[in-house]
C-alpha cells in the first residue's frame, strides 16, 4: 500500500538550485517491550543496574544454552499490532540474523525475518509545524512489526585501548515497527513517532522512554522531484528524540539535494546522526553491508497463535489515543490541537482528566498544556517527574475560579508550586497573595491614586482610555492583589465615567 | 576384578541390588580398566576421584533403599555434554579448559538416577566427523585390531571404544547424522538415536540443532533401553523437547516380534557395498523372518538426496551455532591487531580443519544468492524424506538396513578425502533428517574379523517397537565376540 503517489504539501517542498524537491521518509522504530524478563531468558530487564548483573547463561551465549520464548512478550507484540490496526499473523517464525560483534554473544540475533508476528496496518497522524499550526491528517502505512532481541552495549570510553561490554540489555525484547515510506516532511516523521509512542504507552506495551533508548528510530531518507522517480535512500541509525528526528531529516535531505544538484549520486549507506553538530555522517557503506545469512532458528518452534488468544487480547484493549482524542473533543469541548496534545500519551491524558474533573475544561487544558508542559519542557522534565501534581494544579485553578487570586497572581503561585514551595493555598497564605475584594479598602486606594494625580483625573473625563493608567496605579499599590473588576468599577464611579 | 567390567549394565545393577558387590568395587574395577586403556585414547578427561566419591555416596543411598535407575553404575560421558565443574571441550582447542557452571539436562537426569561418572569421552571436534580423527585430542583407537590402528567411527568414537573395551558399562553419545550408530557398528556395540525431542538438548554443545539428538552406546539392547530411559524426558528449557511420558523400554526387550512387519528399502542397496554387508543384511532378513516377523519390500525413493541435503543443512546450522566461539567470553583467545583480526586468529587457531571446512560450507549455503539453491532446496528434500517414511509406515512397522557401508577402517585412510568420509553416513542420515529413532545392533563379523552392525529404523516415538525388534535381532545374531584385550 506504498503511497508513492502522494506528493508532499508545497509548503514542505525544499527549494534547490534546480527547482523544488520533496522528501520521502520511512521509519523503523525499535520499541522495547515493557516486560520484566528478556525475550528468550528469565533475566531481568530493569534499567540502570550494575553492568553484567542481569545476564543469564543464555544471554551470554554459553555452550549448549537454548532460547525459550517469553509468552508475555509475544502477547505485548500482538497487543501493539492490534493498536496499529494491523493484521496479526497466526503463524510467525524466529530467524537468526548472523553477524559478529562483541556485544552479540551468540554470534547471531534472533529476529523475525520472513514471517513477522504482525503484518500490515495503518495509523493516522496530524503533523504540527514549529509554530503550532496543525496540518492535514496523513495516513501512514505500517509494513510490519516483528519481535527481536536487543544486543548488549559496548563501552569504548572507559579505557584508551579496551572496549568494555555490558550484556544487561542483551536479549531484551524489542518490537521493530516498520513504516511504509509514507512520510513527506520532518514534521510528519516526528508526528508519526509521537503517535506510535502514544499508542504503545496507552497499551502499556512499551514505556516510550526515548531518553533511555527504549524507543528509538532508524530513519530512511531520500529525495525526489515532487511526484517524480524515487531517489536512493540513506538510513540514519538510532535517532532518539523527536527533535533529532526532524533535524536529521532536514540535514540529510539537504545533503542529498546538494550532492545531486552538483552532479553527484547518492550512495546507499547507513549513517549516524551527530546531535551535537546536527549532522549525519557515514557509519558503513553498502560495500561493507553484512550478509546476515538469515535462516529459521532451529532451536525454536514456529510461533503458532490461536485466534482465540488474539481475540482475548483485543477484548481487553484500553482506550486508544484516537478514540480518546475524539472523546476529549466531544466531552470537554476542546479544540483538536489541545485534544491531540493531551492524548499523545496515556500519562498526559490521565493527568489532564484529573485536572479537568469538576473544573472548567478549557481553563484546565490551557494550564496543563501552556503553563505546566511549558515549565516541564524548560526544566527538561518528564510529566512523571512533575513537581506539580494534577491535584495541586487543580487546587490552583479552584482559587482562580473562586476569585481568591487573579489569573496573573496565579502564574506567580504556579511558579512557586513548581519550585516546590507547597500547595496553592499554602503559597497564597505564606505570600499574602489573597485578592483584595474588600470594597472599602479598594475605594481608599482608588481615592488615594486620584488625589495624587489630579491632572490625569481631569484628562480622563475627556479621554476615558486613561482609566488604564489608574487601574495600573491601583494594582501597583495593592501589589497586584486588588480584584481588577472591582477596581475598574470603583474608578469609573469616582472619575465620573 | 576384571569380571566386573565384563558385566552388562543390567547384570551389574542386578548384582549390586543383590549385594554381590558394591558400586565402589564396581567403580574401582572400571577405573583400573580405564587406566589400562590409555592407548585407546578414549577419554579426554578422567574424573576418577569424582567417580570414587559418587560410588561411595551411591552405596550409601542403596543402603538406605534409595536406589535409582542407574544406581552406582560407572558410566562415561561424551565430552559434548556440559558437566558442572568438569572440563567440557567438545574435542576442540577453542574451548580450552572450559569448565561449565551448569550440568546438561541429560547428564543431570543420569546423575539423579545414580550414575557414577568415570570421565569425559573423546569425540570428533564438535561432533563433526565419522572416524574420531578430527578431535584436537588425537584419534581414538578401535580395540578390535592390535596390529593396525583402526578408527572406532565417529563422532562418538570415544563412547564406542570405551564401551567395547569394557572401560565403562555404557556411555552417552550424540547423533547428528549417524554419530551413535556408525561407531556402534564399528565396535560391536549397541547404539540408539531416539526420536528427535526425546532427549533434551539443553547443556549439550550444539552441532546442528535440528538434527542433534543424544542417545546411549551400550553393550546390549536392554542396557541401551535402560540408559535411554534415564536420559530421556521433557525439558521446558529446550523448546524442541517433547512433552510426553518416557515408557519402560527395557520391558519391550525380549518380547515377541511375531507379526511385526519389517520393511526392506531397495534404495539402501548401493553400488560398491562390500558383499559381506549385503550378506549380513540378507541374514538379518532371515533372522527376523525366523523370529516371526513379516518381511515387506519397501521404497524410500528420495534416499539418494539425503546425504547431499544433510551436508547442506548440518553445516548451515553449525556455521551459526559455532559463531559463539569468538574468544570473547571463554575458551581460547588469540589477540590480533583489532577485533576482526582477533576473531580470525582465534577461530583459525581454535578450530580444526574439518570444523573450519563445515563453517565455510554452511556460511556459503546461507549466503545471499545461494540460500534458495542450497538451504531451501535441502529443506525441501527433507520434507520429501519425511514423506517417504510416512508412506513406508503404511506397509511396515520398522525398517531393516545396514548401519554403515563398511567395517572400521585404518586411521588416516579417509581423512584426506572428505567425500569418502561423508559417505559413512549414507544409511544413517535419513533418520536424522526425518527425526526418527534408529538403532544399530552388532550382528556379525566381516572376513577380517571386524564387527558389523544392522540398523533398525522406527516410527517417530515408537522406540518400543524398535527395542522389541532390536532385541530379537540381538538374540538371533548371538553376537558374543569381544576384542581380545591387547591394550592393557
Amino acid at each position: 500500500m506504498f503511497t508513492a503517489e502522494r506528493v508532499a504539501d508545497k509548503k514542505d517542498w525544499i527549494k534547490g538550485e534546480s527547482g523544488d524537491w520533496e522528501i520521502i521518509i520511512g521509519l523503523e522504530v525499535h520499541a522495547q517491550v515493557a516486560s520484566k524478563s528478556k525475550l528468550f531468558s528469565g533475566s531481568s530487564t530493569a534499567y540502570g543496574s550494575e553492568p553484567n548483573s542481569q545476564v543469564s547463561l543464555v544471554d551470554a551465549g554459553m555452550p549448549g544454552m537454548l532460547p525459550v520464548v517469553n509468552e508475555f512478550c509475544v502477547e505485548q507484540a500482538v497487543k501493539t499490532g492490534l493498536g496499529l490496526n494491523a493484521k496479526i499473523n497466526l503463524f510467525s517464525r524466529f530467524d537468526r540474523k548472523n553477524y559478529f560483534y562483541v556485544d552479540l554473544p551468540q554470534g547471531y540475533q534472533i529476529s523475525q525475518f520472513e514471517f513477522p508476528v504482525v503484518g500490515e496496518g495503518e495509523i493516522d497522524i496530524l503533523p504540527i509545524d514549529a509554530d503550532g499550526n496543525v496540518g492535514d491528517e496523513v495516513t501512514v502505512g505500517i509494513e510490519r512489526l516483528h519481535l527481536e532481541q536487543d544486543a548488549g552495549k559496548s563501552v569504548h570510553d572507559l579505557s584508551p585501548d579496551e572496549t568494555y561490554v555490558d550484556l544487561n540489555r542483551c536479549g531484551v525484547a524489542l518490537m521493530e515497527i516498520v513504516s511504509k515510506p509514507d512520510m513527506r516532511s520532518p514534521e510528519e516523521a516526528s508526528a508519526y513517532v509521537e503517535k506510535l509512542r502514544g499508542i504503545v504507552r496507552a497499551l502499556g506495551t512499551c514505556d516510550g522512554d526515548m531518553e533511555k533508548g527504549n524507543l528509538r528510530a532508524d530513519v530512511n531518507v531520500s529525495v525526489r522531484k515532487p511526484g517524480g522517480e524515487l531517489g536512493t535512500r540513506c538510513e540514519i541509525k538510532n535517532v532518539n528524540s523527536m527533535r533529532f528526528i526532524r533535524q536529521a531529516i532536514n540535514y540529510e535531505a539537504r545533503r542529498h539535494i546538494e550532492i545531486i544538484e552538483a552532479g553527484g549520486t547518492i550512495d546507499q549507506e547507513t549513517r549516524l546522526f551527530d546531535s551535537v553538530k546536527g549532522e549525519t555522517r557515514t557509519m558503513r557503506s553498502k560495500e561493507d553491508a553484512h550478509d546476515y545469512r538469515y535462516f529459521p532458528d532451529p532451536d525454536l518452534l514456529p510461533l503458532k497463535l490461536e485466534q482465540s488468544f488474539v481475540d482475548g487480547i483485543k477484548a481487553k484493549l484500553p482506550e486508544m489515543p484516537d478514540a480518546r482524542k475524539a472523546r476529549f473533543m466531544s466531552d470537554y469541548g476542546l479544540p483538536e490541537y489541545d485534544a491531540r496534545i493531551l492524548t499523545a500519551d496515556a500519562t498526559k491524558a490521565e493527568f489532564y482528566e484529573a485536572v479537568a474533573k469538576g473544573r472548567d475544561a478549557k481553563i484546565a487544558s490551557n494550564w496543563t498544556m501552556v503553563e505546566l508542559f511549558g515549565a516541564l519542557n524548560k526544566a527538561d522534565l518528564e510529566l512523571e517527574d512533575s513537581p506539580v501534581s494534577a491535584d495541586k494544579l487543580g487546587g490552583l485553578l479552584d482559587r482562580i475560579a473562586d476569585d481568591t487570586i487573579s489569573g496573573k497572581i496565579a502564574k506567580e503561585v504556579f511558579e512557586r508550586m513548581f519550585n516546590g514551595e507547597g500547595t496553592a493555598d499554602e503559597i497564597i497564605d505564606a505570600q499574602g497573595l489573597k485578592q483584595v475584594t474588600d470594597m472599602g479598602a479598594i475605594e481608599t486606594m482608588v481615592q488615594d491614586v486620584i488625589s495624587a494625580n489630579p491632572d490625569q483625573a481631569a484628562a480622563a473625563k475627556e479621554n476615558p482610555k486613561l482609566i488604564g493608567f489608574f487601574v495600573g496605579q491601583v494594582m501597583k499599590a495593592s501589589q497586584g492583589k486588588a480584584n481588577p473588576q472591582a477596581v475598574n468599577k470603583v474608578l469609573r464611579e469616582k472619575l465620573g465615567l | 576384578m576384571s569380571e566386573l567390567t565384563q558385566l552388562s549394565l543390567f547384570d551389574a545393577l542386578d548384582g549390586m541390588s543383590k549385594g554381590n558387590f558394591s558400586s565402589v568395587e564396581l567403580t574401582e574395577a572400571h577405573i583400573k580398566a580405564c587406566e589400562g586403556g590409555k592407548k585407546l585414547n578414549a577419554f579426554i578427561s578422567d574424573t576418577h576421584d569424582l567417580a570414587r566419591e559418587q560410588a561411595k555416596a551411591s552405596d550409601a543411598r542403596r543402603a538406605k533403599g534409595e536406589a535409582g535407575l542407574l544406581e552406582g553404575a560407572p558410566l562415561a560421558v561424551k565430552d559434548l555434554f556440559c558437566t558442572e565443574g568438569v572440563k567440557t571441550c567438545a574435542g576442540s582447542k577453542i574451548l580450552g579448559d572450559f569448565a561449565p557452571t551448569y550440568e546438561s539436562t541429560v547428564t543431570a537426569n543420569m546423575k539423579a538416577d545414580g550414575m557414577v561418572m568415570l570421565g569425559k569421552l573423546n569425540l570428533d571436534e564438535f561432533a563433526m566427523g565419522s572416524s574420531n580423527e578430527t578431535s584436537a585430542y588425537g584419534p581414538v583407537i578401535n580395540p578390535w585390531r592390535k596390529d593396525e590402528d583402526l578408527v572406532p567411527g565417529g563422532s562418538s568414537g570415544g563412547s564406542a571404544s570405551a564401551v567395547a573395551a569394557d572401560m565403562c558399562l555404557g556411555a552417552t553419545a550424540t547423533d547428528t547424522g549417524g554419530s551413535i550408530r556408525q561407531p556402534a557398528s564399528f565396535t560391536g556395540t549397541v547404539g540408539i538415536k531416539p526420536t528427535y525431542g526425546r532427549c533434551s538438548r539443553w547443556g549439550t554443545v550444539a552441532f546442528a540443532s535440528s538434527l542433534d539428538q543424544a542417545g546411549p552406546i551400550a553393550k546390549t539392547v536392554k542396557d541401551a533401553a535402560i540408559l535411554l530411559e534415564s536420559m530421556s524426558g521433557y525439558d521446558p528449557k529446550d523448546s524442541t523437547s517433547l512433552n510426553i511420558d518416557v515408557p519402560k523400554w527395557s520391558n519391550a526387550c525380549g518380547q515377541s516380534v511375531k507379526g511385526l512387519r519389517i520393511g526392506i528399502p531397495k534404495e539402501y542397496t548401493i553400488e560398491g557395498m562390500p558383499v559381506e554387508i549385503q550378506a549380513l543384511w540378507d541374514q538379518g532378513v532371515e533372522w527376523m523372518k525366523a523370529a516371526g516377523a513379516e518381511i515387506v519390500p519397501i521404497s524410500l525413493p528420495h534416499t539418494k538426496y539425503a546425504l547431499p541435503a544433510y551436508y547442506v543443512v548440518a553445516p548451515a546450522e553449525a556455521s551459526s551455532n559455532l559463531a559463539r566461539y569468538d574468544g570473547m567470553r571463554y575458551g581460547l583467545r588469540v589477540e590480533g591487531e583489532d577485533l576482526a583480526d582477533t576473531y580470525e586468529r582465534t577461530r583459525t587457531e581454535g578450530f580444526g580443519q574439518e570444523v573450519r571446512r563445515r563453517i565455510m560450507i554452511g556460511t556459503y549455503v546461507l549466503s545471499a544468492g545461494y540460500y534458495d539453491a542450497y538451504y531451501l532446496r535441502a529443506q525441501k528434500v527433507r520434507t520429501r524424506i519425511v514423506q517417504d517414511f510416512e508412506n513406508a509406515w503404511r506397509k511396515c512397522d520398522a525398517i531393516l538396513t545396514p548401519t554403515a557401508p563398511s567395517a572400521a577402517f585404518a586411521v588416516g585412510r579417509k581423512v584426506s578425502d572428505p567425500v569418502q568420509m561423508y559417505l559413512n553416513d549414507i544409511f544413517t542420515v535419513t533418520t536424522n533428517l526425518a527425526g526418527l529413532p534408529g538403532i544399530s545392533v552388532p550382528s556379525g563379523l566381516d572376513k577380517n574379523g571386524l564387527p558389523l552392525g544392522l540398523q533398525l529404523i522406527g516410527r517417530a516415538l515408537d522406540e518400543e517397537t524398535l527395542f522389541k525388534a532390536a532385541s530379537a535381532l540381538e538374540d538371533a545374531a548371538d553376537f558374543k565376540t569381544k576384542p581380545a584385550n591387547w591394550w592393557s
